[in-house]
């Protein structure tokens, strides 16, 4: 399953809700305010890289650039895809999940 | 407001820019309470830190990118505009991260000066308790 995050995880708790239902090998993809969290050295960095070792994130790339981040901050593993790879996601997976 | 009354005035942001409004709509207050000649600061906290990054590009989100307009606020007499070292840190970010936002003193000929700066929780907290009127963003 995909799921979506567009909220600051220091901000609301969308992404901790949805690292706790998300099972292991779905897809979660960061948009819109969600992007912050994916940058290194934040104070959840670390749910990010266990979450990591069996799901795969990805981060909107057209989202980190409107806030002024660039790609070489991000935790390493999280993978960025623009819109297109988006639609990919949406596609490859049987449902998507966004945690609003 | 009466005449010859200066008030200290705070707009507190605490959200990122673009994913709501709250960011830009806080930057057309202060453009306009600029008319009023008060005393003016603004303050990022939290994800506020994420309205004055550089390098910002918004050409693929489809949305006008309003970060070069901090630089104008110095033109209006804004000067002060403090960001909490903690949530940088929080946030993996530093103060090199930040756009380089100047104004001209005329106090000192006209001398660029850094217009941010970056205070701790405990200093925000004197400068938020010393305000007259807060607005929050």
């Amino acid at each position: 399953m995909l799921h979506t995050v567009n909220k600051s995880p220091f901000e609301r708790n969308s992404l901790d809700a949805c690292l706790g239902l998300a099972k292991a090998g779905s897809a979660i993809l960061l948009i819109e305010d969600g992007v912050v969290g994916a940058i290194k050295g934040t104070t959840i960095e670390s749910k990010l890289t266990e979450t990591m070792q069996s799901s795969k994130i990805y981060v909107l790339g057209p989202d980190l650039a409107a806030r002024g981040l660039s790609e070489d901050k991000l935790v390493d593993g999280i993978q960025v895809v623009d819109y297109g790879g988006f639609v990919d996601l949406a596609a490859e997976n049987t449902a998507v999940q966004s945690w609003l | 407001m009466s005449e010859g009354t200066i008030k200290k005035f705070m707009y507190v942001n605490r959200k990122p820019p673009y994913g709501t409004v709250y960011a830009l709509e806080s930057l057309e207050v202060v453009l306009i309470g600029a008319a009023f000649d008060q005393d003016v600061s603004l303050a990022f906290i939290g994800d506020g830190v994420y309205q004055i990054t550089k390098g910002q590009s918004t050409s693929d989100i489809g949305m006008k990118n309003f970060s070069p307009t901090y630089n104008a606020l110095g033109d209006y007499d804004i000067t002060k505009l403090y960001v909490e070292q903690e949530s940088l840190t929080e946030r993996g970010l530093s103060v090199d991260d930040l756009m380089d936002i100047v104004y001209e003193d005329e106090d000192d000929d006209w001398a660029e000066k850094p217009s941010i700066r970056v205070v701790s929780r405990a200093e925000l907290a004197d400068v938020i308790a010393g305000q007259d009127i807060l607005l929050n963003f």
